[in-house]
């Protein structure tokens, strides 16, 4: 039916994808308390609008954005706030969040859509609702949906492309998303469209994913959707990265340290699209979202509706984690998540996913690289790895920038197939910073002495 | 404030950078891959060689491994025989000896490699050049005469042939081609019958070199699981067939003769083997794309040149050596241009 495309380097992790991919979406219980941090997203933090004792409902804003490149957050259940404190976060550092006790009723606040319907209402009005509903990339990128919604009048986007191919192996949970709520998702593309002017939408799906596949191609025979294009990619990660996908399926290169609106594209994942719709028709702020639980540690893994700020112990012990065995939690995907500290660490708008593991690795350097170049071949941003790393070890910075580590999207594959167990993932991140600290030192010789 | 949500304590959680699967596959398992690749060589080493071939192997191998056991308890570091690089060495390098070499010769080459070459520059990994080929370029020249008094196989001679040609004395099939080429007593169409011989290996030459077959059933398995990939032996033996087809020394480059001569060539001498196990060694050749290219080509025009015009009856690993040392230079030139590089303005 459709040729389906591919790109060049990545890897194929075993069929991970198995487990959770055929089992509806099933609703967690809201927990009896959440943890819901000001900082959902890349940007500023959001200001906290409630204090300690505050009655607060479902859906209420709680921290509104700080500036237009932030975004808004509000409570996921009705009840008290406990405290405002900082709370750990799920990236590492400890962030003000506000504690809500669950009075179990969720009385939810009044909601409704854009007053006029969206095919005719102005951009500008459009994103203004999306804004106030705290919508974020929910792929894992976090950037508030504003920014990719409103490019600089310099770069006009034509292409839309939405990803249904799920994030990552294991992370299933989009795919799910878009078998139950097509139409919804396909509407969320059409409103995007609008938004931007572009000329097409592409609907990216994933070739082995049959059903997805069938379901999207389906609602496109629909009248409301013809418009809309169906495009397959070869089961392949990290073929649903923003950058990957736009040369993928334009054959355009978004430039280093750009936007995908400097290809003239933008990307947006599954639930995201589906988060824009809701906001724009019901008026619905982001306070849950799917993910996949599952892992090694997880006897029954599962799609779940999750409320924000659940913690994820409560995620993982309603899979029926063994906690015992558990050595590693991690939220996201196995190739990007972040491993946790803390079983109380927060479900945020960028949890894609949930997973315990029993083995501790990578964790250990066991040999040295032996210059094997696998590495080489599989990023696909056509780095050197294995280069990138020695010049980092060695604080070389020059050779690290100009052999491209800023270009680096950290998904993981270099790793993945490092036959010498190199963290090599890490070695991206310090050159990265390396280079950004010495850029920065060289603009401020003062500062940085 | 922080009191648990639920009752369940909480384990002890480990910390990481992404990712959080990885691929099976170790330095191990390639080391073992390796030496089965070797294991038809091996065999065959020991069908045209006998029992000698086999000892000479295993002091060989046993050597290098001790030294690298002794190594790591004499500088306290942790024991790394066990990623069974040592044995990879070892067998190489007893590969590229005469069956006949004194076993001391051989034990001492192996110190040589595991000692001077690869340990004292940080172990596997760190080494700059193939520890094999350098601990043979070490015995060429220490010991000339030893390392190049080649026996004819048990039930063969030393040129394939069963009949005697003109002015051939006991001498390897390169040996042959340089006396041959410097006399001008060179007839190519005589040797016609001899490739079959080099093809199984039944000629003399270096114990586990000689086989072109067993050597390419390695490597056939190896370019299978993806542990060497074309580009560096390819583009060896390409140059060096292509270089030797054309200057094929009768002045034509179309006739029968022209292209016995590269056949010759590639699978006489020490080609296969350093193409495929030597050049193609992961340490001691470029991860770029071109720059493997590069590395191949390089090692098959100094192999031509020296074939043709040096000293030595083979030049595979000078060759390798040489080009060993390019390696930094070829992958900083060949840098992949990563996505998204802006081109250059100023």
């Amino acid at each position: 039916m459709f040729r389906s495309l591919g790109f060049r380097g990545g890897i194929h992790p075993p069929k991970y994808k198995n487990p959770t991919a055929d089992s509806p979406i099933e609703v967690l219980p809201p927990p009896a308390k959440v943890i819901i941090p000001v900082l959902q997203h890349t940007g500023p933090c959001a200001s906290i609008l409630v204090k300690r004792g505050d009655r607060v409902r479902l859906g209420q804003l709680i921290a509104e954005p700080s500036s237009p490149d932030s975004a808004a957050v509000h409570s996921s259940v009705s009840g008290v706030v406990l405290s405002v404190a900082n709370f750990p976060h799920p990236l590492g550092a400890h962030v003000l969040a506000a504690e809500i006790e669950n009075d179990g009723q969720d009385l939810a606040v009044e909601t409704a859509g854009i007053d006029t319907p969206w095919k005719e209402a102005a951009p500008q009005e459009i994103v203004r609702k999306i804004f106030s509903c705290g919508v974020v990339g929910m792929g894992g990128t976090g950037v508030p949906a504003q920014v990719n919604l409103l490019p600089p009048a310099n770069n006009p986007v034509d292409t839309v492309i939405v990803d249904c191919t799920g994030c990552e192996p294991f992370a299933v949970a989009d795919l799910r998303l878009v078998k139950e709520h097509t139409d919804e998702i396909l509407t969320g593309a059409l409103i995007v469209r609008k938004i931007l002017g572009a000329k097409r939408a592409i609907v990216v799906a994933d070739s082995s994913a049959a059903d997805v596949a069938s379901s999207l191609s389906d609602a496109c025979k629909d009248e409301k959707f013809h418009d809309l294009s169906v495009a397959l990619v070869r089961p392949k990660y990290p073929q649903s990265d923003e950058k990957i996908l736009v040369r993928t399926l334009t054959k355009r290169e978004i430039p280093s340290g750009g936007t995908p609106a400097d290809a003239g594209c933008a990307v947006h994942n599954a639930a995201t699209i589906l988060a824009i719709a809701r906001s724009v028709l019901s008026g619905t702020p982001l306070y849950q979202r799917t993910l996949t639980a599952g892992g090694p540690c997880v006897s029954t893994p599962k799609n779940l509706l999750v409320r924000l700020g659940t913690p994820v112990r409560n995620v993982l012990e309603f899979c029926g984690t063994d906690l015992q065995r558990t050595k590693k939690v991690v939220m996201g995907g196995p190739m990007r998540g972040s491993a946790q500290a803390e079983l109380d660490a927060p479900v945020l708008k960028t949890t894609y996913g949930v997973f315990a593991f029993d083995t501790l690795v990578p964790g250990v350097r066991n040999y040295n690289c032996i210059g094997c170049g696998r590495c080489t071949r599989a990023c696909p941003m056509r780095l050197s790895p294995a280069y990138l790393m020695r010049f980092t070890d060695k604080n070389n910075v020059i050779d690290a920038q100009h052999w491209g580590v800023a270009d680096c999207i950290e998904c993981g594959s270099c790793a993945y197939v490092c036959p010498a167990k190199i963290n090599l993932v890490h070695f991206m991140k310090l050159g990265k910073y390396r280079v950004k600290n010495a850029a920065a030192s060289r603009a401020a010789p003062g500062a940085a002495a | 404030m922080n009191e648990p949500v639920s009752e369940s304590p909480q384990p002890l959680l480990h910390l990481s950078t992404p990712p959080h699967i990885r691929q099976s596959e170790s330095v191990h398992t390639i080391m073992l891959s390796v030496i089965i690749a070797l294991i038809p060589a091996f065999v065959a080493s020991m069908v045209f060689f006998g029992m000698r071939a086999l000892a000479l192997t295993l002091v060989c191998t046993a050597a290098a491994v001790g030294t690298e056991a002794l190594l790591c308890i004499l500088f306290r570091k942790q024991l790394s025989t066990s990623d069974l690089s040592a044995v990879v060495t070892g067998l190489l390098f007893a590969f590229t000896l005469p069956a006949h070499l004194p076993f001391w010769m051989g034990a001492a080459g192996s110190v040589f490699a595991i000692a001077v070459v690869k340990m004292a520059f940080g172990g596997l990994g760190n080494n700059l050049v193939n520890p094999a080929l350098a601990a043979r370029a070490f015995l060429m020249v220490s010991f000339p005469a030893a390392m190049t008094s080649f026996t004819a196989p048990a039930h063969g001679t030393m040129f394939g042939l069963s009949r005697a040609l003109d002015g051939v004395t006991e001498a390897t099939p390169l040996v042959y081609f340089k006396n041959a080429l410097a006399t001008g007593n060179f007839h190519p169409l005589d040797l016609q019958d001899a490739i079959g011989s080099l093809l199984v290996g039944n000629v003399g030459g270096s114990l586990g070199a000689t086989s072109g077959i067993a050597i390419l059933l390695g490597a056939i398995f190896l370019l299978y699981k993806g542990i060497i990939r074309f580009r560096t032996p390819f583009s060896f033996i390409g140059s060096i067939f292509l270089l030797s087809w054309i200057f094929n020394g009768t002045g034509d480059v179309l006739s029968t003769e022209a292209f016995i001569v590269p056949l010759y060539q590639v699978f006489g001498g020490g080609v296969m083997l350093g193409a495929f196990f030597l050049a193609a060694d992961p340490v001691t050749s470029p991860m770029t794309p071109w720059g493997r290219i590069l590395f191949g080509i390089g090692c098959g025009v100094i192999t031509f040149l020296i074939r043709k015009y040096g000293g030595y009856a083979d030049g595979v690993c000078w060759a390798i050596l040489l080009m060993n040392f390019c390696v930094p230079i070829l992958d900083r030139y060949c840098r992949p241009r990563p996505y998204g590089e802006r081109k250059k303005r100023e």
